[in-house]
């Protein structure tokens, strides 16, 4: 992990309140994998005054790509950044999603914003495995398909795709992966992640969670992002440290 | 060239500069080391060990307020003996000056915890955390009571010959009582101020955002009340001080020495700007020479009030 002066490249609206922006970082982008996070300096005053961090959501050349939801004062600063503005971002930070190993479908479970880490992780699944996307959000503006593969859509109002939580639809999908070698791989809300967890262990599927929490710094020093160990009740996990990506099975949600 | 001497001597601790690292913002040390040399600044204070491991509160422990940020982490640590078996090889290898920071639940245990640490030759001070706001047996408990500090002091100096500095609360109605509690017990200097007592709550669920209900406010908002602190116990007490809260940048760590402190603690910034240590030391260097000042010693306590 490093911090690196990037320069901005653009700032592209999405749609609704979902951004992209990207960054020339050469050292960060020729270092980063799928499901590692950055630290974004919002601005040089001390409000906001902590870093902001952001899922890598895809790295091309010598650029990284973060994609974002305005919900507060520093995403609301990102969009207003200009090309050739300089933002320092402090990264990569945290593991990755394990991409190699024994598998044949790849399943991207994704919750409104969740998706940002997954345009990198679809581009680098090696192409002798298969891809679905199942996306999930509260109304069509919280879809965003960019950068994704073989996409299947649920929102909870029905407003596009199936209507109700992403998981159903994944279960009402159950024929496409119960007979093959799956992994999944998820990011999205928690209430989302735990009732994905629970399917995923009780089908005893192969199944990685990103998640989040709030943090200071992103790299292990303020203890602050903890969450429950599976394994071990004398101590918490670092999400900033030891994930952000868990094994369904290593984390209590 | 730099002539000018930034070293700076804190009961035995002699130090090549007055930057230091404050508890529990810079873990202890092997990842802010891969952002910067840790044997540049003057010493790192370690995350405060107890005498047994502390799993910490529950998640959620930070929050950022105006110009700050609440934590309340608890004291999560993993013990004195886990510490000198894990942790201290690595601070020694790096050649940091490394004061260890004590939290305890009562006398007898801070005692213990010196007894066991002392015979590490890579501590080379103790800073004893008697303010923490975040447990509840403990920590603060201690820090609002100066027949309390008093006593702990007293039982520490005892068993240690090593530099020992108490880290003091702000939410007292006198400080500089305090500092004199400790200085009077054999204290070679404090260090202040500790997080303040704060909260933030969610207007949606009218829940509080910390588990803990009330967090250690940090960072630039509380820079003033800092200062305060420093000033009252350097007018007061005559005993070194190691000014906290809210340096960001080389002026506000210049402002600190100004009010009375002999040395500095950086803390919410090292989870910004892990190299902030080192910019502050280039930018006190410049001041100096700007200033003509030969010794960053001959600064502490040099404030005009009238």
């Amino acid at each position: 992990m490093i911090t690196e002066k990037a320069k901005v490249i653009s700032v592209e609206h999405i749609k609704a309140n979902n951004y992209l922006i990207r960054l020339r970082s050469p050292q960060i982008a020729e270092i980063c994998e799928p499901g590692q996070f950055c630290n974004l300096e919002i601005n040089n005053l001390t409000a906001p005054l902590l870093r902001r961090p952001f899922s890598i959501c895809d790295s091309i050349g010598d650029e990284i790509y973060f994609m974002f939801e305005v919900c507060g004062s520093g995403t609301k600063i990102l969009t207003y950044f200009k090309p050739d503005e300089n933002i320092n971002v402090l990264g990569p930070l945290g593991n990755s999603f394990e991409i190699e190993g024994d598998y044949d479908l790849a399943i991207i479970v994704a919750g409104g914003i969740g998706v940002a880490p997954f345009p990198f992780l679809t581009a680098l699944i090696p192409d002798d495995k298969e891809i679905i996307t199942f996306l999930g959000g509260r109304n069509t503006n919280h879809i965003i398909t960019n950068g994704l593969e073989n996409i299947y859509i649920a929102t909870d109002d029905g407003s596009e795709g199936f209507k109700g939580n992403v998981i159903e639809l994944m279960k009402k999908n159950e024929e496409l992966f119960k007979d093959k070698k799956i992994r999944i791989f998820a990011c999205g809300p928690n209430p989302m992640l735990k009732t994905l967890q629970e399917y995923a262990n009780l089908n005893n599927y192969e199944c990685y969670l990103s998640v989040e929490g709030a943090m200071a710094c992103g790299f292990g020093i303020c203890q602050g992002c903890v969450i429950e160990d599976a394994e071990q009740q004398e101590k918490y996990k670092l999400i900033c440290a030891d994930g952000p990506v868990f094994n369904s099975k290593e984390i209590v949600l | 060239m730099n002539n000018i001497d930034l070293s700076v001597k804190i009961g035995k601790l002699e130090l090549k500069n007055p930057v230091m690292l404050a508890s529990g913002t810079c873990g202890y040390g092997n990842e802010i080391n891969e952002f910067m040399d840790l044997s540049k600044i003057g010493a790192i204070v370690t995350k405060s060990v107890s005498l047994n491991p502390r799993k910490g509160n529950h998640p959620q422990r930070i929050c950022e307020t105006p110009s700050g940020m609440l934590n309340a982490i608890g004291l999560a640590n993993v013990g004195v003996h886990q510490f000198l078996k894990e942790k201290i090889p690595f601070l020694k290898e790096v050649n940091s000056t490394v004061i260890c920071n004590i939290a305890a639940s009562s006398i007898e245990e801070y005692v213990e915890c010196v007894k066991i640490l002392d015979k590490e030759d890579t501590i080379k001070a103790y800073e004893i955390n008697v303010s923490c706001p975040n447990v509840k047996e403990g920590g603060l408990v201690f820090g609002n009571d100066s027949s309390a500090v008093a006593k702990i002091t007293s039982e520490v100096r005892k068993v240690t010959e090593k530099t020992v500095i108490i880290k003091l609360s702000p939410n007292t109605s006198s400080i500089a009582e305090f500092a004199k509690a400790a200085k009077d017990n054999g204290a070679d200097a404090v260090s202040a101020i500790n997080t303040l007592v704060g909260t933030a709550f969610n207007i949606k669920t009218r829940k509080p955002v910390l588990k803990n209900i009330t967090g250690g406010l940090s960072g630039p908002a509380i820079k003033p009340v800092a200062l305060a602190k420093v000033l009252e116990i350097s007018r007061k007490v005559d005993i070194p001080i190691i000014g906290i809260g809210g340096i960001m940048d080389w002026k506000d760590a210049i402002e600190f020495i100004i009010v009375g402190s002999s040395a500095f603690q950086l803390g919410t910034v090292n989870f910004i700007h892990p190299t902030a240590s080192l910019e502050i030391i280039e930018g006190m260097i410049n001041y100096c020479k700007e200033n003509n000042i030969n010794k960053i010693s001959d600064l502490t306590a040099s404030y005009i009030l009238d």
